[in-house]
C-alpha cells in the first residue's frame, strides 16, 4: 500500500490561505417561465480556519451558496473570490481544478466507491492531489486507521462517513464543504463524525463551512449564520466553542 | 377519432420507452438483424423454390434425362410404355462451335431440337421476342435470352455455326428462355458465361439433317406420373438405351441446372439458420441486461406499486410490455428490412438464374413464424429480471438496494499496488460481474466474428482461384472433340497456328459402385504425369497418375464411401461397356467438383480400345491466339473450347460481385452487433455509476478521468473481445464453410491475418464511436444532485 510520510505533517497552518469572499451573490433558477430566487444578494466572509455552521429552512438557500463556495455551480451575478482567484469567471474546466486542488467536500450520504477499500477511496483523492498526506495518516486522522482494508459494505454509517472525511481532508484542502454530514446517522456516531470534522478544522487549519438541520451542532462554530428566504437573516459569534463529544441531540 | 384511453401504468411504459429510446433501439436494431437475416433468406429460398416450382410445372419441365449415341425413333414407343412415364419427347442435342460477327473467340454452342410446328411437350420455351422456328426454314433459331443479351443479337441478326463439319449461317428468329437452362453452364465450366457459352433451338427435321440423325434421336427426356419414383423408371430406360449408346439417364435433381439451383436454395437454407441464431441469443442478453438496469432502478416504483395494491403478475405483465414493445420494435425493423433485402436478394439471384418471372411473395407465416421465435427469446431473456421484479416484496422494494458487497477476495487483491484507484475501480466492477463482462465481450467478440466469417470467403475464394486456375491449370485452352478420335488427332491439334503444347485426354462416362452406393461420374484419361492440367492436391503438390487404378477427388471417396486402396467396381456406360474392379489407388483434396483420374493408357485397355481421346489441353502463343481461334472455327472435329483466362474472370465477376454485397451485409449486422453490446453496455454503466461518477467530478476529477472510469470497463472487455472474436470467427467460418461443402464446392477455410487484421480494426472502431456517443453524457452529469440524493 501507500508508503507512509512523516507523521509529524500533520499541523500545517493556513495562515498565508485566502479566504473565500463573497459578494451581492445571487441565484436564480429558471423553469419555463417561473423564476426560483433562491439566493437574493449574500454577503459573506470566510475567514481562514473558521469552522462556521450554516443554519436554516430546507429552500433558504444555504445550499445553494454552499455549491457556489465549493465551484460546483456558478452564481446568477455577484461576486465570489477564492484569494485572487475569480470563481464566477472561471470555466468547467478552471472549476474542476479549484476543487482538485483547494476544496473538501464530505456529503451526507457518504458517496464511497462501493468497488474501493477505505484506504483506496482515500488514494483516489490523493493520486491526484499535490502535496497530500498518506492515505494511511488520514484514516489514523478520522480513527480509522485499523479499518483501511475495509470495503464500503462492511463498514457502519458512521465509519463510512469518517472515510469520507479522511478523503475530503487528505489533500490537506484549505476550504472543508460539509453538507448535513450527521443528517443520516444516530446521534453518538453523528459526535464522533463532528469530533472529526473538528479535529481536521483544528489541526490542518482547513477553513470548514458545515450546513446543518441541527441547532444542537451550531455551538461547535465560531460564527453561526441563520439564512432565510435566500438572504442572511443572522450572525452569530460563539464566544465559547463547546467541543464536539459535549454536543447531543 | 379514437380517443385513446390509458392507464396509469401504460403511460409509465411509454415515458419509459421514451426514456430509455437509446438502448431500446440498441437492443431493437440486434433483433431485427436476426430476423432480417432469417427474412431475407427464408423469402429468397421461398421465392426461388415458388418461382421454380410454378416455372417447371408451366413450362412442363421433364422428371426425366437421357442421352445416346443414336436411337432409332420407334423406340420412343418402347419408352412410353414403361409404368409411370406420362410423355416422351426424342430430341436431337449437339455441341458445335458458334462464330460471332466481332467477337474474336469461338462460342460454345448447345444446340437443342424443337418441333417445327406446334410447341414441345416438355421443357417449353418461353418466347421474350421475335418468333420461333417456321416449317421449311432450315437456317432459323431461337436463341436464349443471356447470350442474345451479352452479344446484343436481336430477331433478324445472324450468327455461323459448324453444324457437324460444315460452316452454316443461322438467323436469329427469336429469343427465348427454358426451364432446362435456369442455370446456363458450358462443358467444364463453373459459372455462366454468357459471352462464351450459347443455347440454342432448332427445328427437328433441320438437325437431324445437319448431324445425319433423320429418324432417329439423341436425346430424350420423360415426364412422369405423379407418384411414380423416378429411379424405377431410369433403370428400364438404360436397358432399353443400353446398346444405342445411352450413358445413363438422370432424374431432375441431377440435371444440372436444376441441381445447381437447389444447390442454392439449400445454402440459403443453411445461412437462415446460423446467423440469425447467435443475432437472437445477443438480443436475449442485451434484454436481460437493459431489463435487469431498469427494474434496479425502479425498485421503489416497483414497491410503491405493489403498496398500492398491483399484483405481482400485474408488475411482472407491465415489464414484459417493456420487452414485447423491445422486441416489437426489432421485429417491425426486421420485417422491413427483411423484406427489402430478401427482395434484393432474390432479384440478384435471379440474374444468375434465368426465369421468366419471379414470384416475390413471402408467406405471412415465415412472417409470424420469425417474429414469434424472437419474441419468444426476447421475452426468455427478459424473464430473470421481471421475475425478480414480480418477486420483490413491496417493503424491501421501497429501501434502497444494498451496496454492491465487495470482499477482499483474491479478485481485489490481485491488481498490484502499481494500479490507480480508477483503474482499481474499472478492474473490479468488470471482475464483480464476471458474466455479464463475459457476455458483453462475447457480444462484441460476436461482431468481430461475423465480419470474419463474410471476409474468409474473400480469402478462400482467392485460395479457390489460386489453387484451381492458377496452380493445377497450366493450359490456356482445353478444346474437345465431337466424337472420340484416335490419338494420331493430337499431332494435328499440336499443329494448329500459336499451339506450343498439346496433352490429350479421354472423358468416359462410368458409373462408380462401391457397396449400395454410385456415382455417375466421367473418368478423365489422362498422362501418367501430366504437364499442363495436373492433378493436384490442395495441399499443394502435383500427383502422377499410376496406370492400373483410380487417382480420386477426396469428396468423391467420401460420397462413396471408399478410400486409398479399396477396390471399386467401375461400369463403364459408353461402347463395349465393360464393368471392372478397379483399386483407388490415391486420393486428393480438390476444392470444385468431385473429379477422377486414371492413366489414359490403362483407360484405353479397360474401355478396350484403340488409343483414343476426346480432346486436349493446349498452351498457346498468345501473339497467334488470333489465328489459332480462326483455325478452330475452321475445325470440324472440335465441338467445344474452353478459356482458362475467361473462366478466371467470369468466377471474379459473378463471386466478385456476390460477394461484394455479401460482406457488406455482414458488416452492417456485425456493426449493429457491436454498437448494440457496446452502446448498453456503456449506458449500463453511466447508469450505475452515474453517481459515483458526479462524487469524482465534485472531488475534483476532470471529466476525461471520469470517462476514464466509465469508459475503461468497456475498452477492457472490447480489447478482451478481440481475441475472443478471432477465435469464434475461426469457429463460425469453420461452421460456415463446412455447411457449404458440397460436391460442387467445398469453400477451404482460409483466413489470411488481414482478415483478422480488419474484423479487429472494424469490432474496435464500432466500440469508439459508440463509446464516444456514451461519452458526452458525461457532461451531462448532474453534481449537485448528487450531493443530496441517494439513488
Amino acid at each position: 500500500m501507500t508508503g507512509n510520510t512523516s507523521p509529524g505533517a500533520t499541523a500545517r497552518t493556513a495562515a498565508s490561505t485566502p479566504a473565500l469572499h463573497a459578494r451581492g451573490v445571487t441565484k436564480v433558477y429558471r423553469s419555463g417561465t417561473m423564476e426560483v430566487h433562491a439566493l437574493r444578494g449574500v454577503d459573506l466572509d470566510l475567514i481562514v480556519s473558521e469552522l462556521i455552521v450554516l443554519v436554516g429552512a430546507s429552500g433558504s438557500g444555504k445550499s445553494t451558496l454552499l455549491n457556489i463556495l465549493g465551484g460546483l455551480d456558478q452564481p446568477t451575478s455577484g461576486d465570489v473570490h477564492f484569494g485572487q482567484l475569480d470563481l464566477t469567471a472561471c470555466d468547467d474546466a478552471a472549476l474542476t481544478r479549484y476543487r482538485r486542488d483547494h476544496v473538501g467536500f464530505v456529503f451526507q450520504f457518504y458517496n464511497l466507491i462501493p468497488s474501493l477499500t477505505a484506504e483506496e477511496n482515500v488514494a483516489l483523492v490523493t493520486e491526484i492531489a499535490d502535496d497530500p498526506m498518506a492515505p494511511g495518516e488520514a484514516l489514523d486522522l478520522v480513527g480509522l486507521g485499523d479499518r483501511r482494508n475495509h470495503f464500503p459494505a462492511q463498514l457502519s454509517g458512521g465509519e463510512q462517513q469518517r472515510v469520507a472525511i479522511a478523503r475530503a481532508i487528505a489533500k490537506r484542502p484549505q476550504i472543508l464543504l460539509c453538507d448535513e454530514p450527521t443528517g443520516a446517522l444516530d446521534s453518538q456516531t453523528g459526535v464522533r463524525v463532528l469530533e472529526a470534522i473538528e479535529r481536521v478544522n483544528k489541526e490542518l487549519g482547513a477553513t470548514t463551512a458545515l450546513i446543518t438541520h441541527n441547532a444542537g451542532i451550531s455551538d461547535m462554530a465560531d460564527r453561526v449564520v441563520s439564512f432565510a428566504d435566500g438572504r442572511i437573516a443572522q450572525v452569530r459569534v460563539n464566544a465559547h466553542k463547546r467541543p464536539a463529544r459535549e454536543i447531543t441531540w | 377519432m379514437v380517443t385513446l384511453q390509458m392507464n396509469a401504468l401504460n403511460r409509465k411504459l411509454m415515458r419509459d420507452l421514451w426514456r430509455l429510446r437509446g438502448q431500446i433501439i440498441a437492443v431493437a436494431l440486434v433483433i431485427a438483424s436476426g430476423i432480417a437475416v432469417m427474412i431475407m433468406s427464408l423469402s429468397t429460398m421461398e421465392s426461388l423454390d415458388e418461382t421454380a416450382r410454378a416455372y417447371y410445372e408451366r413450362y412442363r419441365f421433364a422428371d426425366v434425362f437421357a442421352t445416346v449415341k443414336r436411337a432409332p425413333e420407334h423406340l420412343s414407343g418402347r419408352i412410353a410404355e414403361i409404368p409411370g412415364v406420362q410423355s416422351v419427347e426424342t430430341r436431337i442435342a449437339q455441341s458445335a462451335i458458334l462464330d460471332i460477327d466481332g467477337f474474336e473467340e469461338p462460342v460454345l454452342g448447345f444446340i437443342v431440337s424443337i418441333p417445327e410446328r406446334g410447341a414441345p411437350l416438355l421443357n417449353r420455351l418461353h418466347l421474350r421476342a421475335g418468333r420461333m422456328v417456321a416449317p421449311g426454314r432450315p437456317d432459323e433459331v431461337v436463341v436464349r435470352e443471356s447470350f442474345a443479351l451479352a452479344h446484343g443479337l436481336a430477331p433478324g441478326d445472324s450468327l455461323e455455326a459448324i453444324l457437324n463439319g460444315h460452316l452454316r449461317r443461322l438467323t436469329v428468329v427469336g429469343i427465348a428462355l427454358s426451364p432446362e437452362f435456369v442455370y446456363a453452364i458450358g462443358r467444364g465450366a463453373l459459372m455462366p458465361d454468357d459471352k462464351r457459352f450459347a443455347v440454342l433451338w432448332m427445328g427437328r427435321e433441320s438437325l437431324a439433317a445437319a448431324f445425319d440423325l433423320d429418324g432417329a434421336f439423341n436425346d430424350v427426356a420423360l415426364s412422369l406420373l405423379r407418384g411414380t419414383r423416378p429411379q424405377e423408371v431410369i433403370d428400364r430406360l438404360d436397358r432399353i438405351l443400353a446398346r444405342y449408346g445411352g450413358i445413363g439417364a438422370v432424374e431432375r435433381a441431377d440435371q444440372i441446372s436444376n441441381w445447381f439451383l437447389m444447390n442454392e436454395i439449400e445454402q440459403l437454407r443453411t445461412m437462415s439458420g446460423i446467423l440469425p441464431s447467435i443475432f437472437l441469443t445477443v438480443a436475449a442478453f442485451l434484454t436481460n441486461m437493459v431489463m435487469a438496469r431498469l427494474i434496479a432502478t425502479e425498485r421503489e416504483e416497483i414497491g410503491l406499486l405493489k403498496a398500492f395494491g398491483y399484483t405481482n403478475w400485474a408488475v411482472a405483465r407491465h415489464y414484459m410490455k417493456m420487452v414485447g414493445a423491445m422486441s416489437g420494435l426489432g421485429i417491425a425493423i426486421g420485417w422491413a428490412a427483411g423484406f427489402w433485402l430478401g427482395r434484393l436478394n432474390t432479384r440478384l439471384y435471379a440474374e444468375n438464374f434465368d426465369f421468366p418471372f419471379l414470384l416475390y411473395r413471402p408467406s405471412t407465416a415465415v412472417f409470424v413464424s420469425v417474429a414469434l421465435l424472437s419474441l419468444a427469446i426476447a421475452l426468455l431473456g427478459g424473464l430473470g429480471a421481471v421475475r425478480r421484479a414480480a418477486a420483490l416484496p413491496p417493503a424491501e422494494a421501497m429501501r434502497p438496494p444494498a451496496p454492491p458487497a465487495y470482499r477482499r477476495t483474491w479478485v481485489s487483491r490481485m491488481p498490484g499496488h502499481w494500479l490507480d484507484q480508477p483503474t482499481r475501480i474499472i478492474l473490479r466492477q468488470a471482475l464483480r460481474w464476471p458474466l455479464r463482462s463475459f457476455m458483453t465481450a462475447a457480444g462484441i467478440a460476436m461482431s468481430v466474428a461475423v465480419m470474419i466469417t463474410a471476409l474468409q470467403w474473400l480469402d478462400a475464394i482467392d485460395r479457390m482461384i489460386d489453387v484451381h486456375f492458377m496452380q493445377a491449370q497450366r493450359q490456356d485452352v482445353s478444346l474437345a472433340l465431337a466424337e472420340p478420335q484416335s490419338r494420331e488427332i493430337v499431332r494435328d491439334i499440336a499443329r494448329l497456328p500459336g499451339v506450343l503444347s498439346a496433352e490429350p485426354f479421354r472423358s468416359v462416362a462410368a458409373r462408380l459402385r462401391a457397396g449400395t452406393r454410385h456415382k455417375r461420374v466421367s473418368i478423365e484419361g489422362v498422362p501418367q504425369v501430366p504437364n499442363l492440367n495436373l492433378v493436384y492436391d490442395a495441399a499443394e503438390r502435383p500427383l502422377s497418375v499410376p496406370p492400373g487404378g483410380l487417382v480420386m477427388s477426396t469428396k468423391l471417396a467420401e460420397v462413396l464411401g471408399v478410400g486409398r486402396g479399396d477396390m471399386i467396381r467401375v461400369e463403364v456406360l459408353e461402347d463395349h461397356r465393360p464393368i471392372r474392379e478397379v483399386p483407388i489407388l490415391d486420393l486428393f483434396e480438390t476444392y470444385i467438383g468431385t473429379p477422377v483420374y486414371m492413366e489414359i493408357g490403362a483407360l484405353g485397355r479397360m474401355m478396350r480400345e484403340r488409343p483414343a481421346v476426346n480432346g486436349a489441353h493446349l498452351l498457346i502463343d498468345p501473339l497467334d491466339k488470333p489465328a489459332f481461334f480462326r483455325a478452330v472455327k475452321e475445325t470440324p472435329e472440335v465441338s467445344g473450347l474452353a478459356l482458362r483466362q475467361a473462366a478466371i474472370d467470369t468466377f471474379d465477376e459473378t463471386m466478385g460481385e456476390m460477394l461484394l454485397i455479401f460482406v457488406s451485409f455482414f458488416s452492417g449486422f456485425a456493426a449493429t452487433l457491436a454498437v448494440g453490446t457496446t452502446y448498453n453496455s456503456a449506458r449500463i454503466a453511466l447508469s450505475e455509476r452515474g453517481r459515483d461518477l458526479a462524487t469524482l467530478r465534485v472531488l475534483g476529477f476532470s471529466r476525461g478521468e471520469v470517462s476514464y472510469i466509465l469508459l475503461g470497463e468497456v475498452a477492457i472487455l472490447t480489447l478482451l473481445a478481440m481475441p475472443l472474436g478471432c477465435l469464434a470467427g475461426y469457429g463460425l467460418a469453420w461452421v460456415m464453410t463446412n455447411a457449404f461443402d458440397t460436391e460442387l464446392f467445398r469453400v477451404p477455410l482460409i483466413l489470411a491475418p488481414s482478415t483478422y487484421g480488419f474484423a479487429v480494426l472494424f469490432g474496435l472502431a464500432a466500440a469508439v464511436v459508440t463509446a464516444a456517443l456514451v461519452r458526452l453524457r458525461v457532461d451531462h452529469l448532474d453534481l449537485i444532485a448528487v450531493l443530496k440524493t441517494r439513488e
